[in-house]
């Protein structure tokens, strides 16, 4: 191909050049030019090379549609693959490489794989490489995904920043062109609050040359125009460069603006791209339409472009595709380019046109133009290879074929137009079925499913007046629904131009001759192939699209799939309607995941929750573990500690003097109301009703179905308030289910339920001298047992400050709880630790918490883990038989109360070695291991007994308490011979608690 | 998807936590069998079209909404206040 900058026109511009390269090469090219026409600018023909067969491959069209020209542009973090080279704006230093090549685009060697292309036809790889096992295929697929594919992306981070917004309107205007433009100039003119989104960076679509004339001027200058005088209107927000992807419910659609995709890196404190999430209670889809090929033998040579294409390069970038160019159309609008090609001084050498009757405008462009017009002729054959040289003119005989007598006219570019597929995707998303048009030979939008309405060519309307008058009329419409009411905007004039909505329905040229010929370029997928999938029964829109892949990849089929609908239509004898189309999903074009993923990512994926005594952690040497959202300290290491040694030496501590640890995570759900013993009464197994005033209880919660839901103690606090507490894991579960019981099951409770979980600060005391620490720091607080019980709850004051102290154990030892409010919960934990002092007082984190607990027996997260029992974990006996708690209905069912269900026990490795959570528990030895007894849930080092423990679930539950059995771990290796012990391994009568 | 939550206002489905089918009555501990309660936990319809849903303000007013929504369409043709503020008019300022 002999692309080339003509010498005038286009509306680059022309003062300012810019430097870019390709696959290393220095080039130059205008600001204004996207990066295909710089490339075409430069004689560049060859871009790509194809998909399946490496076939070499050339710029197609002149926007989104494009299935050929994807580069990968930027390096390093910034490496991005799969650029579409037609909507790349050019700037200073830009650097593309080609894809998909090897050593290089010219002399790729993986194109022998075309020299194979018989074997290569669609369905090959599922046939040849799935058998004989699925094992082969993983070996083969590594192999083949090299050879095929698009290109690369980068495993390192991105460094670029995303932004999203949220935004409401009126009336919501896809697309800038005539009808998009008009629509939202009269919706805002009409006093709707608009927004006007277009993909391209320059308002004007199918206007964006310097060719057609509206309003007395270039359409290109309307269009600015239009779209300033919108931006400066206080209700109308113009977004250029922003491509609305997806249509959802509610008439929600989601759009990325590409905010600094035009400069060489994203300016500082600028982000790469924005997200919009647009609300709108009107849409006027106004996307336009993109033109499709007529396939023949060949039509993958580089130099073969759509008509509309080779137009736009003339008139909006002033690059000819080449110096002589032959057009092949079968619809009056394709003259068009003719008369652009002809009025640029490129020769026009011939106009080759199935139809013997071709409108009298269109054949007057051809003869003004000076090329041969070859009606009923077609074109049978591209030569070629890297650039077209020659094509092969054939009449198309009574039959519709193309056997005949041929004729070579050698030129450098085929400008191919095969008539128009209005850009149904958003229409298609949130409409009905698309409804096949017989005299466009198109699918238009169906009907709408939500309040939207298409315009223009979207709605199978080509001609620039009709669009520009139905534009404008959908906006006011628009603007009417939405009770803005306002004057008619006027209609600009448009010069006429030969239109093309009566196409010549040629799909394919049928023609003996040999050579590939391709409906869809992106994905390699030839006639044959659409073909091949009819015989082989895969004859629906749908299986058709999975068989042969026609339709995938990043162009999503928009210049191949009524191509390739049509061929099965034909195929199958039955029209194109029955075919039907595959539904159109989101997105419209490719959508960078950092654009939806925006600032959520990294340490912003989702929020962090700290307590108040956060900083002290930190600063006293904790390694700080999540606990679901929040952060709590795992242990404070000493220098040169281990984990293991800094728990095990805070859980001795705990049980030789005192410790203290952070439990403000834990859920605290303020009860209050008369009914609020009868609700906890409902929700717990056991009974709640004679709780007295300042006293604490365990309890424990099921769901519906009589599985386990939640722990925790919940103190009486008054008459008619409590204080419930919840695990840290289940704390917005627990306050959900008590919400949703007392609206939809007992809405006569006069009871109140309230999250306070962030009020208060939580601080457990533990050990034989938790009480003399706190008798120190707390003022004037009578701690003797007598005064305050074990379970007791009662108001103090710490420094003068208001808290609340509980007496419950979790570690077995004398321990306590302290309740601050959550600002001054850093200074009261600072208060305490310095009464503590003199009495070696450690913080300690979740490690020695979990192993003081597991020594305990007592149950937790792994232990109630959604598939246990009360009975299971010992609790059976504390659940009333008498009242109707949540899950008293279901937990007596036969497989709740079978006798072989895994009941808590306690574990004891017998070799010293460690037992690993998750071990099964078996009788058998590591060869014959035997079938599993049950699972070991949490395991540890007992400071306490100086050996390792754990909780197990294990058939038989306490009647193999003495077994000898084996805790086994295939998977990660292990096979411990364990005793079976009664779950609670440390101080079983409680005396040190209640001391 | 949006819900038009009778204290809030319409909001994002993102706000909301689905709660299942509102049609099924939690049944009287008293005096329900074990199928009716077999039949409520574990049984659903999954109806092709008009469906009526539980969904809870979660990050909002933490009221529970009874929705009415069209499974198919994802049309949402009303949501009411379930509980003790059933019924209940409020005059919340964004409300339309």
């Amino acid at each position: 191909m002999s692309g080339h900058r003509l010498p005038r026109g286009g509306v680059i511009d022309r003062d300012r050049e810019i430097g870019f390269t390709f696959d290393g090469r220095r080039y130059r090219g205008y600001a204004g030019d996207s990066l295909a026409a710089a490339l075409l600018a430069n004689g560049v023909g060859l871009v790509g090379r194809s998909l399946k067969y490496h076939r070499p491959r050339g710029v197609v069209a002149a926007g989104a549609e494009e299935p050929n020209a994807l580069v990968t542009l930027g390096d390093g973090a910034r490496t991005e693959p799969n650029c579409n080279a037609a909507m790349v704006e050019l700037f200073d230093g830009l650097a593309a490489r080609s894809q998909n090549r090897w050593p290089s685009l010219a002399v790729d060697l993986m194109a022998a794989a075309g020299l194979a292309g018989p074997l290569l036809a669609a369905g090959f790889y599922y046939k040849t490489f799935m058998a004989p096992t699925r094992k082969a295929w993983m070996v083969y697929e590594r192999v083949i995904r090299r050879a095929a594919g698009l290109g690369a992306g980068t495993l390192l981070p991105d460094r670029d920043r995303y932004e999203a917004m949220n935004a409401f309107c009126d009336v919501l205007v896809v697309g800038a062109g005539p009808s998009g433009l008009m629509a939202a100039l009269a919706a805002a003119r009409a006093g709707a609050r608009v927004i006007l989104a277009d993909e391209h960076a320059v308002p004007g679509g199918a206007l964006a040359g310097a060719g057609v004339q509206v309003g007395g001027t270039t359409g290109h200058d309307w269009a600015g125009a239009t779209a300033a005088a919108l931006a400066a209107t206080p209700t109308a927000t113009v977004l250029p460069r922003t491509t609305v992807y997806g249509y959802y419910d509610d008439n929600t659609l989601g759009a990325v603006e590409r905010v600094t995709d035009h400069l060489p890196v994203p300016p500082d404190g600028a982000p790469r791209q924005r997200h919009w999430t647009i609300r709108a209670r009107r849409v006027v889809l106004a996307t336009g339409a993109v033109e499709r090929p007529i396939v023949f033998a060949g039509n993958d040579t580089p130099g073969v472009m759509l008509a509309d294409a080779a137009r736009t390069y003339a008139e909006r970038y002033a690059v000819a595709a080449g110096r002589r160019i032959a057009v092949f159309a079968n619809n009056d609008g394709a003259y068009r380019t003719v008369g652009a090609l002809a009025a640029a001084g490129v020769t026009v050498v011939a106009v080759v046109d199935p139809r013997t009757a071709i409108g009298a405008a269109a054949a007057a462009i051809a003869r003004a133009a000076g090329a041969e017009l070859l009606a009923g002729h077609v074109v049978a054959r591209a030569r070629g290879g890297r650039a077209l040289a020659t094509i092969e003119v054939a009449p198309l005989d009574a039959a519709s074929r193309a056997d005949g007598a041929v004729r070579r006219l050698a030129i450098d570019a085929l400008a191919v137009g095969g008539g128009w597929t209005p850009t149904i995707h958003l229409a298609s998303q949130a409409g009905g079925k698309p409804v096949w048009d017989e005299a466009l030979a198109a699918f238009l939008p169906g009907a709408p499913r939500q309040p939207w309405r298409a315009v223009g060519a979207c709605a199978g309307a080509l001609d620039t007046a009709a669009c520009l008058a139905a534009g404008a009329e959908a906006g006011s419409e628009a603007a009417r629904a939405c009770g803005r009411d306002g004057a008619d905007v006027p209609i600009p004039p448009a010069r006429p131009e030969p239109v093309g909505d009566r196409p010549h329905a040629l799909w394919h040229v049928p023609s003996g001759r040999r050579g590939k010929a391709f409906v869809d370029l992106q994905n390699d997928v030839t006639v044959e192939d659409v073909r091949l999938a009819h015989r082989e029964g895969f004859r629906s829109a749908e299986h058709l699209k999975r068989y042969t892949t026609l339709g995938m990849a990043t162009d999503q089929g928009k210049t191949s799939n009524v191509v390739g609908l049509a061929l099965m239509a034909a195929a199958r004898q039955v029209s194109i309607a029955e075919v039907g189309t595959t539904r159109y999903r989101p997105p419209y074009t490719p959508v960078v995941l950092g654009a939806l993923a925006g600032s959520a990512r990294g340490a912003a994926f989702r929020p962090t929750r700290r307590t108040p005594m956060h900083d002290w952690h930190v600063a006293h040497g904790a390694d700080m573990g999540a606990a679901g959202l929040w952060l709590r300290p795992l242990v404070y290491r000493r220098p040169g500690e281990t984990v293991e040694d800094g728990y095990i030496r805070e859980a001795r501590q705990v049980r030789a003097s005192v410790g203290m640890v952070d439990v403000s995570t834990l859920g605290k759900i303020d009860v209050q109301g008369p009914d609020a013993a009868e609700l906890l009464n409902r929700v717990y197994i056991n009974a709640w009703l004679k709780l007295p005033v300042g006293k604490a209880r365990y309890g424990v919660m099921l769901r519906e179905d009589g599985i386990v839901f939640d722990d925790g103690t919940t103190w009486r606090l008054g008459e008619t308030r409590y204080l419930m507490t919840t695990t840290t894991a289940n704390a917005a579960a627990v306050l959900a289910h008590l919400e949703f019981l007392l609206a939809t099951a007992w809405p006569d409770l006069r009871v109140a339920v309230t999250s306070i979980t962030e009020q208060w600060a939580g601080m457990a005391v533990a050990g034989p001298n938790s009480r003399a620490v706190l008798a120190a720091a707390l003022d004037d607080f009578d701690m003797a047992d007598a005064a305050f019980g074990f379970m007791a709850v009662r108001d103090g004051h710490l420094d003068g400050v208001p808290v609340l102290v509980t007496r419950l154990s979790f570690s077995g030892e004398l321990a306590y709880e302290v309740y601050a409010p959550a600002h001054h919960g850093d200074a009261a934990w600072r208060r305490i630790m310095a009464a503590g002092r003199d009495f070696g007082i450690v913080p300690y984190g979740t490690e020695a918490m979990g192993a003081l607990r597991i020594e305990k027996g007592h149950a937790s997260g792994p232990e109630i883990d959604g598939r246990t029992t009360a009975d299971d974990l010992g609790f059976g006996a504390m659940a009333s038989r008498t009242k109707a708690h949540v899950g008293r209905a279901m937990m007596d069912r036969d497989g709740l109360v079978d006798p072989r269900r895994g009941k808590l026990v306690g574990v004891v490795s017998l070799d010293g070695g460690p037992i690993r959570s998750g071990s099964h528990v078996v009788a058998g030895t590591g060869r014959s291991p035997g079938r599993s007894l049950g699972h070991v849930s949490s395991a540890t080092f007992s400071p306490a007994l100086d050996r390792h423990i754990a909780l197990a679930l294990v058939e038989g539950g306490r009647e193999r308490i003495g077994d000898r059995l084996y805790a086994t771990d295939p998977l990660r290796g292990g096979h411990v011979p364990v005793e079976i012990a009664a779950p609670c391994f440390f101080d079983p009568d409680g005396t040190r608690m209640h001391g | 998807m949006r819900i038009p939550c009778p204290y809030c206002g319409p909001r994002d489905a993102a706000e909301f936590a689905y709660g299942g089918d509102a049609s099924s009555a939690r049944p009287d501990p008293e005096t329900a069998d074990p199928d009716a309660w077999y039949s409520h936990v574990y049984l659903r319809r999954n109806p092709m079209g008009a469906h009526v849903e539980y969904w809870h303000h979660a990050q909002g007013c933490r009221l529970w909404l009874k929705v009415r929504r069209d499974t198919v369409s994802h049309r949402i043709d009303g949501a009411e206040i379930v509980g003790p503020w059933a019924g209940v008019p409020i005059g919340g300022p964004d409300t339309a």
